[in-house]
């Protein structure tokens, strides 16, 4: 299996290559669109900034993502790998998302925040889930992931499983082969590993 | 909901574990990977690995032992030590880490915070921060102590904390320094000041005796998450037993895990 980790220099890859590597899985860490092309699964890690994600456009990534995504090829984004999946960001105006999902994401806002609750929303927090699909398989309902993050994607009909934090936010999305977590399952403990797991399964 | 974080800390030296947390039944108590695994694996939600001499020489056995801890590791993990430079920083990443922990350079050089944030992400730099009480001794008269404690600074723990926030840190690591090593209960009052004063996250380090003191740290003192060491040699045999116990208390924490 030819399972390629997309890099856009938005951090640390290290972590995904690593846990996959624990899985078996012997990943491809490339920013060449030809070997995107190629791939039988690709994986959108990233931490940080979305203005970040302006790279896959301008480098011809996201062309070959969507002609791969198109023929049926397993996609995961992760943090702002699964953001990018929307139609864009409120952290960067004039970048724009995939557009696979409707709606922009926000910076955590309400009442609480300042005064009960903190942001970023850092640690970690459970799922719930409103289906289970393939990916979350044996994935238990309230389970706990490890997240870091300052923007949330707003809850959408292909929203599998919600998280809450000064309300419900999407933790997982999914519609057939594109699928999006905002959490980090390379630092989530056995639930992140299982999830990583059935990716590499599907 | 947003649990209450325990990290288990590890002091090392030479590659190997020197104090903190650690297990009688443990073959090798030594063995930072070894450590680091077994408490992910029994309930700890993040790890720290520091390097306390932190000696040039010695990096290239720091790194090799990140590598190696952080191998089959899967939950969050910091080192802090002799990070002085974003370059120093950038091969701590390399091999593994998720974040890192920066005391004294950031003091020597407050432009490394934003400096490692931009290449790494805001969410992966800690800044650690030892404080005394001073003057009046009021948490507010607070002050900031670079080179481990011995180096006074003259800055006021508010300011510090204030300006590390500004300038892109994504955690706060403080230590007080009065309640360090007195198994009397973390410092509840100096931490709630600074979870008070920033948005970013406060880890709460110093003075825990006991499994109440994490509750009343963790509840009355405000903090996001609070650091445990020496606590494992007190009647608690591992961070899940902790967290049943502050669970108990009525503080929200990663269980069952």
């Amino acid at each position: 299996m030819n399972l390629v980790v997309v890099d856009y220099n938005a951090g640390n890859l290290t972590s995904v290559v690593k846990a996959l590597a624990s899985l078996g899985v012997d990943a491809l860490v490339t920013s060449d669109p030809d070997v995107v092309l190629r791939a039988d699964k690709i994986m959108l890690p990233g931490v940080g900034h979305f203005a970040a994600t302006s790279f896959l456009n301008e480098e011809g990534l996201t062309d070959a993502m969507r002609e791969r995504i198109e023929k049926g090829t397993p996609f995961l984004g992760i943090c702002v790998g699964m953001q990018w999946l929307f139609t864009g960001s409120q952290e960067a105006p004039t970048v724009p998302g995939y557009g696979a999902f409707p709606g922009e994401c926000e910076r955590f806002f309400g009442p609480e925040f300042g005064r009960t609750l903190k942001c970023p929303h850092v640690g970690w927090n459970s799922i719930h889930f409103n289906r289970q699909i393939p990916l979350t398989e044996g994935i238990a309902e309230g389970a706990f992931m490890y997240y870091t993050h300052s923007y949330r994607a707003p809850v959408i009909n292909e929203t599998v499983a919600v998280t809450e934090y000064g309300g419900d936010f999407s933790a997982i999305v999914a519609r057939d082969n594109i699928m999006g977590v905002q959490f980090h399952p390379e630092k989530s403990a056995a639930p992140g590993q299982r999830l990583l797991q059935n990716f590499v399964r599907l | 909901m947003l649990t209450k974080r325990i990290i288990a800390c590890l002091d090392v030296t030479g590659g190997r574990v020197v104090k903190g947390v650690q297990f009688e039944d443990l073959i090798d108590a030594g063995a930072p990977a070894e450590l680091a695994l077994r408490h992910s694996l029994s309930g700890a939600d993040e790890i720290v690995l520091l390097d306390i001499t932190a000696t040039h020489e010695g990096r290239g056995t720091l790194i090799e032992t990140v590598r190696e801890t952080a191998r089959r590791l899967f939950v969050p993990f910091t080192v802090g030590g002799g990070i002085r430079t974003a370059d120093d920083a950038a091969a701590v990443f390399e091999a593994g880490a998720d974040k890192i922990s920066i005391n004294s350079a950031a003091l020597a050089s407050p432009g490394l915070i934003g400096e490692i944030g931009r290449r790494f992400g805001a969410q992966a730099v800690v800044v650690a921060i030892d404080a005394r009480r001073n003057g009046n001794g009021s948490a507010g008269a607070a002050e900031v102590y670079a080179s481990g404690g011995r180096k006074a600074t003259h800055r006021k723990l508010i300011d510090w904390a204030r300006e590390a926030e500004q300038r892109g840190a994504g955690e706060i690591l403080l230590t007080s320094m009065d309640a360090d090593g007195t198994r009397a209960g973390f410092d509840c009052e100096l931490t709630a000041m600074v979870s008070d004063t920033v948005q970013i996250p406060v880890i709460a380090s110093g003075g825990a005796g006991t499994a109440d003191h994490f509750a009343d740290v963790l509840q009355h003192g405000k903090a996001d998450a609070a650091l445990a060491a020496s606590i494992f040699h007190f009647g608690i045999s591992d961070a899940r037993q902790l967290k049943q116990h502050i669970a108990a208390r009525g503080v929200s924490v990663r269980l069952p895990c």
